[in-house]
């Protein structure tokens, strides 16, 4: 109560930080279901479930699919929990100076925005693959036992994206929003090797390289690594140092693009 | 003497053009060079028309903006190099209200009292109390969205408050309000200042600053053209009414015969505007249209206003507030 007091800690601003975030998150929880997971899930009904009934594709492609729908539904969730409120605060309501009034430094703030982001990630990664596992049914070659290797891949995939998010909600202009999506979002889904595995790109030599600037296939590769390890995946050391190098970048830019938004 | 509230020196904001055309270096200077002091326990007023560089100083001061040169100084820190205790210290209310609207109204307060890291129940006791002070008492688990513009402004004064600051700042926090609402918001201000709270506010209503502010600074062009008392500043005033004169064409020539007139204490022209700071307009405006008439001109319009802080103003100024 003292205003002339030691300062606040700083951990004691943060942990307030991300109890509203969270209490928002708690409250908006279907809707936040709904937004980022529901398209994931269309697709294991599409791709999981009618076309092997159909016998377009193969049983097998259950196997590929299912890490890369876990991957979507992470990258997805974490990228738009960060992204959208920011574009919002920054944008017209300016409701973000509620929070940059709080006693502790912008950096502070943007990397609370960013853990808020991960948690939401995890919650609809968590949501999602029960579903997508009852909807395939059986799925060949699925295990638990990496269990080391899940968490840590769902981790640092919900940081990677939650630090994306940060840039793109800073940079961008709430009348973009819409294109934000069909841009980056939509690209980044499609070659994120979610819907099939990386080296199946083998049969597109140039498209197998250019696809690895897109931090979605460290993340579709790595669930793979992690819950169909027997499975040919991408090595997961590449993916650690990949998936931590693409975090830190976002961070560093993401932070430097939210302080000129916050600062004038 | 307490060590001032806040302390100026040398303040100066330059906001970079991007855009085509703008060279290397070009700006729109905002703040040039700007010296204020403010006691502790003062009501201050920044007074000056839109872009006169108050809400820039306000953005200084509560570090959202960063000083190009200078340095600025609230509560004992420096609002560069330790502006997280700077924000300890001060609460703020924005021209706009910028509530949490993804929160209630009590929880826009209790979140805002834990990001200050108040213990949860004096944060709680100290919320109702806020909001009963606000008349906001029965809205506590409204939406933000379900209250009125008034309502919120409101409630940004209480969140301002929560964590008790040392120095409040308000930025035109009565304008959008209707009078009624204005007049409430006055009086809830003077309550703050007489428990012996500093108070810096932005205003560019002459009236506001008049009745609420110990000491007022007239700024404009980003600097600071007067600082005073409301009572000292109104007699700087060139003294007498001010009669202004809007005319059909150029009012110099007429402005240069009226100062002759017996009565006038100065006169100016401005393009079509003849002011003229007279003893007593009563004997003197027959005289001033004469003179304009003279001078080949027909008076379109007449103004007439008391000495007050909106005289000192033009005279400074050579343009009116709004």
């Amino acid at each position: 109560m003292n205003p002339l007091g030691p300062p606040v800690p700083a951990w004691q601003v943060f942990w307030a930080l991300l109890r509203r975030d969270l209490r928002v998150a708690q409250r908006e929880l279907p809707y936040f279901l709904v937004r980022t997971t529901l398209q994931p899930i269309l697709f294991v009904v599409v791709f999981g479930y009618l076309l092997p009934k159909m016998r377009f594709v193969q049983q097998g492609y259950g196997t590929a699919l299912l890490p890369g729908i876990i991957a979507i539904s992470l990258a997805l969730s974490s990228i738009q929990s960060v992204a959208l409120p920011m574009v919002q605060d920054f944008g017209w309501t300016r409701e973000i100076e509620d929070r940059l009034l709080a006693p502790a430094s912008a950096r502070l703030i943007a990397f609370e925005k960013v853990v808020a982001g991960v948690v939401q990630g995890l919650v609809a990664a968590v949501f999602v693959l029960p579903i997508a596992r009852l909807i395939m049914g059986p799925i060949a070659g699925l295990t638990w036992t990496e269990g080391g290797a899940l968490v840590l891949v769902t981790l640092l995939g919900a940081t990677a994206f939650s630090a994306m998010g940060l840039l793109l909600g800073t940079a961008i202009q709430p009348q973009q929003v819409g294109l934000m999506f069909s841009v980056i979002v939509a690209p980044t889904i499609f070659f994120g090797c979610a819907y099939y595995p990386w080296q199946g790109l083998s049969a597109v030599p140039a498209l197998k390289y250019a696809v690895l600037v897109n931090p979605l296939v460290y993340v579709s590769e790595g669930m793979r690594g992690a819950l169909t390890p027997g499975l040919p995946h991408m090595p997961l050391g590449y993916v650690w140092l990949a998936l931590t190098v693409i975090s830190a970048a976002f961070w560093v830019w993401g932070v430097r693009a939210f302080e000129r938004r916050a600062f004038s | 003497m307490t060590a001032p509230a806040i302390r100026t020196r040398a303040l100066r904001k330059v906001y970079p053009v991007t855009g085509n055309g703008a060279g290397q270096g070009a700006g729109i200077v905002a703040l040039e060079g700007l010296d204020l002091e403010v006691r502790a326990g003062e009501f201050f007023g920044l007074l000056g028309p839109n872009g006169a560089g108050k809400t820039t100083t306000l953005g200084i001061l509560t570090t959202r903006v960063r000083p190009t040169s200078g340095t600025a100084e609230v509560a004992g820190a420096d609002v560069v190099s330790a502006p997280v205790m700077v924000k300890q210290r001060i609460g703020v209310v924005p021209q706009r209200p910028n509530p949490d609207r993804s929160l209630t109204v009590l929880e826009n307060l209790l979140f805002h009292a834990a990001y200050f890291a108040l213990p949860r129940k004096a944060a709680a006791e100290r919320a109702r109390a806020l909001l009963e002070l606000l008349g906001l008492g029965d809205r506590a688990g409204a939406k933000v969205d379900e209250i009125s513009g008034g309502q919120q402004q409101r409630l940004m004064i209480a969140r301002a408050l929560i964590h008790e600051p040392q120095v409040l700042f308000l930025d035109e926090p009565t304008v959008g309000l209707d009078p009624q609402a204005r007049r409430e918001l006055w009086q809830i201000l003077r309550g703050l200042h007489s428990e012996g709270r500093t108070i810096v506010m932005t205003t560019h209503y002459m009236e506001e600053a008049d009745r609420l502010c110990e000491r007022v600074a007239i700024v404009d062009h980003g600097r600071l053209l007067a600082l005073d008392g409301p009572a000292a500043l109104k007699a700087r005033a060139p003294g007498g009414s001010l009669v202004e004169l809007r005319l059909d064409g150029e009012a110099a020539t007429a402005a240069t015969a009226a100062r002759g007139l017996p009565g006038v204490l100065r006169a100016d022209g401005e393009q079509a505007v003849l002011r003229a700071y007279v003893e007593r307009p009563g004997e003197v405006i027959a005289g001033l249209i004469k003179t304009a008439e003279q001078a080949g001109r027909s008076v379109v319009h007449i103004d007439l206003s008391p000495p007050s802080l909106e005289t000192l103003f033009i005279s400074l100024t050579g343009r009116k507030l709004d």
